[in-house]
């Protein structure tokens, strides 16, 4: 305390001398002195961006073209191959599966995501007994650490001793036992099916927020239109929303794009590969086999498939702002 | 708040002592402390270990800082203290890995500090062994035989098969309900591998060539199984600890698995097992397991007084008295095959296992530092022939062709 009651002091100090000297002179090492200030604010920032993201990033784009194994760590060597990674893994025909998982993955748990969490939204936006503990309720997927999520989902979907198959086999006239996550036509829909569950609760809270921002005079202006249901929902609801969906949409892309948690828990990328994506195939290529050249041009593929629709927010919410 | 301050200003000194030592530098602490690294952190390993190392440590003059990570990050730290140069002084490695970190660089041949392999079994040499040279000691081992469950076999009036076509016929006649006759892993990781080396290798299929009719009929065996309904379905995503969680539960009468679950199937009540060798593809065939277990390494820290005194911690890591406490305390049989009979005495239940050593292969014996390339075609070929519409052979050929 006493050193910061010093430092104030000296700081007002040194403030009050220019003063002393000439009004031209004051004024030019003022402004000097602003933007010194201005500068130290934007340092800390600049300096955490630069070595969090920044040099992450481009030591991935350079590991993308280097040979970088084991032998790496231990001599220091990663010779240039050039685009030799890439060709690789192009040429790899788990990677073309794993792209069209990707897209399959993205578009399923965002489909699902944002439909039942505009759902329940609007459920909640009609207020009734208990509706705020059961709205926190829904928040639980997201309190659930993942790995002991996947772990009961596992148990869950079991073909032969799962909660799911248990209750469908009692069901009357039901005489069917999917594999779950066995089966490769069906592994990837349980995988979407749990991320729709995990993610839920994010869809459903930013929606929530956005639909209590939408003013009720306008409902009630609506009412009087003969506007209510639907039609309230299609004219009023929707267009007062828009910019909302779009942020739920665009991030919830991101974030969907590189899950790989929810896939190493539930399948592992399996049976046959048929829930590997983009980044469950980085994972295992840079972690498991180590060729972490060739899981680091994975990870770039996917930065870029990433910065797409990064670039489609920015534009879009630029576009909101200007509006 | 002091601290704290004399935390950041020590920081740069500290990153400019990791950064430096170029020519392999240590920063291992006093002269007469050697660090250990190993996984060896849940009991029983984790107290014999101890126990084990800290003796030595004694016999040979020396302290012990002994560090025992998780075993899935083990490789993850080895990699960081080799860019590092704080790599510890004795070093514990899976076998399968010991090739792939020796042809980093990061490990000191055995030969050149005296350290003798005599008696060990010739596939535990061969995992060792990087370029001719010997690069670890492997004190204990252990493989994978088939369990099968008492009450069950006697309520069938059934007797444990002994070849490929005993097991399909058994494995139907157990298969009851929801309950199956046989279960393994057929996992999509190195575990899935590992559990299907033993039919592929004792039909004399080869890593360095999979697309080949002897791996294709052990493919076909495991598909058989599966498309007769011996074998669940969920084979695809078990590990081996939840294969032994279905054969404890008695949902499998019959399971492929190691002597590492005696303390997970003697602690069920009522469940009486025994073991016996894997079935042979026919009447007196020789079975060929892969074996597992950890070798013990010495990195090259540039230390050579320090070397010499590991390498005196390795040996008698290895001695005979040791190989037998390790065995009977963690279920493992000893690498000197002249040992297991002092072993199997005291665990007549480690006797499947132990008569296998003499026999036992190397996962690296062949491929070296390539073999994770390969065990990763034998699971996904495994993985398409199992669900993926694949017959073996075609699942073989394009697991083989890339």
């Amino acid at each position: 305390m006493a050193e910061v009651a010093t430092e104030g002091r000296a700081a007002r100090r040194a403030s009050a001398r220019p003063a002393a000297g000439g009004p031209a002179k004051a004024r030019g090492s003022h402004t000097l002195r602003t933007r010194l200030v201005e500068v130290a604010f934007v340092v800390p920032a600049v300096v955490y961006l630069v070595l969090f993201f920044g040099y992450p990033v481009v030591k991935n784009i350079v590991m993308g073209f280097q040979a970088y194994t084991t032998k790496t760590f231990f001599t220091g060597e990663a010779p240039w191959v050039g685009l030799e990674n890439y060709r690789n893994v192009f040429g790899d025909a788990i990677f073309n599966r794993s792209v069209v998982n990707t897209l399959l993955f993205t578009a399923g748990s965002i489909a699902g995501q944002f439909v039942l969490g505009m759902a329940i939204a609007l459920f909640f936006h009609k207020r009734f007994a208990l509706s705020g503990v059961l709205r926190s309720l829904i928040l639980l997927p997201w309190l659930i650490p993942m790995i002991a999520g996947t772990a009961v989902w596992r148990w869950i979907l079991d073909t032969d001793n799962g909660a799911l198959n248990r209750i469908l086999s009692a069901l009357p006239g039901v005489d069917v036992s999917p594999n779950w996550l066995t089966s490769t036509s069906l592994a990837l829909v349980a995988v979407i099916g749990v991320n729709i569950w995990l993610g839920i609760p994010f869809n459903m809270t930013i929606l929530y927020g956005g639909l209590q921002e939408i003013p009720e005079e306008l409902y009630e202006a609506g009412a009087l239109d003969g506007a209510t249901g639907w039609r309230a929902f299609r004219h009023i609801t929707w267009p007062m929303l828009r910019p909302v969906v779009t942020v739920v949409l665009v991030l919830g892309v991101v974030y969907t794009l590189k899950v790989l948690d929810v896939i190493l828990g539930l399948t592992n990328g399996g049976p046959a590969n048929s829930t590997q994506t983009i980044s469950t195939f980085s994972y295992d290529t840079s972690f498991r086999q180590f060729d972490f050249g060739a899981g680091a041009a994975l990870g770039n593929i996917l930065i870029v498939i990433s910065l797409v629709f990064a670039v489609v927010y920015l534009r879009l919410n630029r576009r909101a702002i200007d509006e | 708040m002091r601290a704290g301050l004399a935390a950041l200003l020590a920081l740069p000194l500290a990153l400019s002592a990791c950064g430096g030592g170029s020519g392999g530098g240590t920063t291992s602490g006093a002269s007469d402390t050697l660090r250990v690294l190993d996984y060896y952190n849940s009991d029983p390993n984790a107290t014999l270990w101890k126990t084990a190392i800290e003796n030595c440590g004694k016999t040979i003059g020396m302290k012990i800082d002994r560090e025992a990570v998780p075993g899935e990050t083990l490789i993850q730290k080895v990699l960081q203290q080799s860019s590092s140069k704080t790599l510890p002084d004795v070093l514990m490695l899976d076998n399968p890995d010991v090739q792939q970190i020796a042809a980093s660089g990061a490990l000191a041949p055995l030969d050149d500090l005296g350290i003798d392999a005599t008696g060990v079994a010739d596939g535990v040499i061969k995992a060792s062994t990087y370029e001719g040279k010997l690069y670890a000691l492997q004190p204990v081992t252990n493989t994978i035989a088939l369990f099968y469950n008492k009450k069950i076999f006697e309520a069938a009036g059934l007797t444990p098969p002994t070849t490929w076509d005993e097991l399909k016929t058994t494995a139907a006649k157990l298969t009851q309900g929801d309950k199956y006759g046989f279960a393994m892993s057929n996992i999509n990781t190195y575990e899935g591998t590992w559990q299907f080396l033993p039919f592929m290798w004792s039909n004399g299929g080869d890593e360095k060539d999979i697309n080949t009719p002897e791996t294709a009929a052990a493919l076909q065996l495991v598909k058989d199984l599966l498309d007769q309904k011996s074998l669940s379905q969920s084979t695809v995503t078990w590990s081996q600890a939840d294969v032994a969680d279905q054969f404890a539960a008695g949902n499998a009468a019959m399971m492929i698995n190691g002597p590492w679950n005696f303390g997970t199937l003697d602690a069920v009540e009522g469940l009486e097992y025994g073991i016996v060798p894997i079935p042979a593809p026919t009447a007196g065939g020789t079975v060929v397991s892969p074996f597992g277990g950890e070798a013990w390494t010495i990195p090259q820290t540039g230390d050579e007084a320090k070397q010499k005194k590991a390498a005196e911690l390795v040996t008698c890591l290895n001695s005979d008295d040791n190989e037998v406490t390790i065995s009977v305390g963690t279920g493992t049989v000893p690498t000197k095959p002249a040992l297991a009979s002092q072993v199997t005495a005291k665990n007549p239940n480690l006797e499947a296992f132990a008569s296998q050593v003499p026999d036992l292969r190397a996962r690296t014996g062949e491929l070296g530092p390539e073999w994770p390339d390969a065990a990763t075609k034998i699971y996904t070929a495994v993985q398409n022939a199992l669900v993926g519409g694949m017959t073996p052979e075609a699942a073989l050929a394009q697991a083989q062709n890339g």
